[in-house]
């Protein structure tokens, strides 16, 4: 049987780069997500599977140097929180336009601004609908525990090289700093050179005679050739909204009411599903697993069997407007958020849902 | 009687060439330019050390930032100041690699001085080549961190006044005080016998970051006629007048010495 051990989001991310083989972490400190890193300083890789791990000046040079080791073709990570993910959407930008793999976590809280250091989804928006400048999309796939946070460092770097795309793990400070068990998968080794040069051709890796410079950029300055890279990452996009979308479903199949929530809400919402049902209310939930590619499909499909739809997050209501994009005017969609780093009840989501649906 | 091209060509007659490593695309750099000396010289030394398979090159934003298409080397583009952080990476993550950066003074001087001053302070194993010719040169000639006082730029147009403009940034100074440079010197490429020590200077440098005793950098104080608006010939009179004097050619640490 597969070892669980008990730890913290944040050092499930460590734990699982270190396990999958990842080359190289480049971070910078901010709460609530410090533990990434500490947790790589304890753990000391360099040691053992040769991972390199950086503390490094700012958030903007953690990005650039994710820039640089993605650019040999290496698995490279960085993690951060909203404002610090701020900072890192240039490079963001810049990695997306040289089309790189990384994997950027962000341990989202209170904005804007300095905000708060409690839990938040408040970087949607930033992250889902790009955060830097030009056309482009981050993968963007939603941890609600601290399994996934373990799960998805690998499936992150899976996606991130199949489309030499940057991917982003959008979890919250609730994830990052819940305490829950966690099940080790079987080791995967870095990979070797000769793995790097079949997998990463494009790689800065030292020209031998043999075949063309490699050059990493995003620089065009023909508008034609520029226009022709942005159709081309539109295909890219296209194929991964038609391959990647990943949702869960809980009690949807005869649901009146569906509520919609990623992260640690789709959590509170299991809960919010049970009350009502108790209550003899039929509802369910759709917690989209990916925001980008977003489960568009499956929610129209469940506004046609639904009285209305309710968009539950900790903002003051972005992934609703994605909702209501799907939904099309099907059903009557709701909001209901807290912000600032507070948390709902069950209750309080129960309380609201009733009063938006004329049930109190 | 006429003899033809590929009579001459013949190897007792051949004394100098073109670097093996230079491609064929036509510079886009101005008639007069340091760069293309400096490019020549990069391109030789990797050429001479046999490091083409063992290199990867940095560009910055500014007018190098073609550099790429003139070096025949695998080249990652960066983000305006941020070469070293890529460097860096690029350094820890495959170190038997020569890594080295190529940056100006818009970039390296002004935007990038965190990225620069820190991979110094942590002793990175890479190679900064810095053109610093007091002025933004590809964004049409403002002032630089590094434009001298009184010397006029489009931003500047009445000259840098200390009191508008602050004063100017002596970078390899700077980073002198740091534990982790190994090698600093200041050099320049107007005269072949500034060219052939600069090129000593380059090669030293890319020897160095394999030994693992930190960043080596290396200035060359270079001309921007254009931005100058000055003839070659007078840009280069006028480097050796007033550039020298604030940006002194020679070696500021090597501490193998």
């Amino acid at each position: 049987m597969a070892e669980k051990i008990l730890m913290k989001g944040n050092e499930a991310i460590a734990i699982s780069a270190i396990r999958n083989g990842v080359d190289g972490y480049f971070g910078y400190p901010i709460t609530p997500q410090s533990e990434v890193m500490e947790t790589l300083m304890k753990e000391k890789p360099w040691e053992t599977t040769g991972m390199v791990v950086l503390q490094a000046e700012s958030e903007t040079s953690s990005i650039n140097m994710i820039y640089g080791g993605a650019s040999c073709g290496k698995k490279v990570m960085t993690s951060s929180s909203s404002p610090g993910i701020s900072l890192m959407c240039e490079g963001i930008s810049y990695i997306a336009g040289a089309e790189l793999p990384c994997v950027v976590v962000d341990v989202m809280r209170g904005g804007p601004g300095l905000g708060t250091i409690q839990p938040s989804q408040s970087d949607y928006n930033q992250i889902v609908k790009g955060g830097g400048h030009g056309d482009y999309h981050n993968i963007v796939i939603a941890p609600a525990s601290a399994q996934d946070m373990y799960d998805f460092i690998d499936w992150g770097f899976e996606l991130a090289f199949k489309y030499r795309n940057p991917v982003v793990i959008l979890a919250d400070g609730i994830i990052g700093q819940m305490m829950e068990k966690v099940e080790m998968h079987p080791m995967k080794p870095r990979r070797t050179q000769e793995e790097i040069l079949e997998v990463a051709p494009w790689a800065t890796t030292g020209k031998p005679a043999g075949r063309e410079r490699n050059i990493i950029t995003s620089l065009s300055l023909d508008a034609d050739i520029q226009e022709r890279f942005n159709r081309k990452l539109k295909t890219k996009y296209d194929l991964i909204e038609e391959n990647e979308v990943k949702f869960s479903e809980y009690m949807t199949e005869d649901a009146e009411y569906v509520f919609v929530a990623f992260g640690c809400s789709s959590r509170i919402c299991e809960a919010v599903v049970d009350e009502l049902r108790a209550e003899g209310i039929r509802a369910g939930l759709l917690r989209p697993i990916t925001l980008y590619p977003f489960p568009t499909a499956e929610i129209a499909r469940l506004a046609k069997q639904t009285r209305s739809m309710m968009s539950i997050e900790l903002n003051l209501g972005q992934m609703v407007e994605d909702v209501r994009l799907a939904v099309n005017g099907q059903c009557p969609v709701g909001f209901y958020g807290r912000q600032g780093g507070n948390i709902y009840t069950p209750e309080e989501i129960v309380d609201a849902f009733k009063k938006f649906n004329g049930l109190a | 009687m006429s003899i033809s091209i590929e009579e001459i060509k013949r190897p007792e007659n051949i004394v100098y060439g073109r670097p093996a490593l230079l491609t064929d695309n036509v510079m886009h750099y101005c008639p007069g330019c340091s760069h293309g000396t400096v490019h020549k010289l990069v391109a030789e030394v990797i050429d001479e050390m046999g490091i083409q398979d063992k290199t990867v090159g940095i560009c910055p934003v500014g007018c190098s930032v073609f550099a790429y298409n003139y070096i025949d080397i695998d080249w990652q583009e960066a983000a305006h100041g941020r070469a070293p952080a890529l460097a860096t990476a690029t350094k820890r993550l495959c170190p038997d690699k020569y890594v080295f950066t190529y940056q100006g003074d818009g970039d390296l001087a002004s935007i990038g001085t965190a990225e620069i001053i820190h991979a110094c302070g942590r002793g990175e194993n890479i190679v900064v080549i810095f053109i610093n010719n007091g002025i933004y040169g590809m964004t049409g000639g403002q002032m630089a961190p590094t434009t001298l006082l009184g010397m006029k730029t489009s931003t500047t147009p009445y000259g840098r006044d200390p009191k508008l403009n602050g004063f100017p940034l002596v970078i390899a100074d700077m980073i002198a005080h740091l534990d982790g440079t190994a090698y600093i010197t200041r050099q320049s490429v107007h005269t072949a016998a500034a060219a052939r020590k600069a090129k000593s200077a380059i090669r030293k440098a890319f020897e160095y970051s394999q030994k693992g005793i930190g960043l080596s950098f290396v200035e060359i104080v270079s001309t921007c006629n254009s931005g100058w608006k000055l003839s070659p010939v007078e840009a280069n009179k006028w480097m050796v007048e007033n550039m020298f004097a604030k940006y002194p050619i020679g070696d500021i640490k090597d501490v193998l010495k």
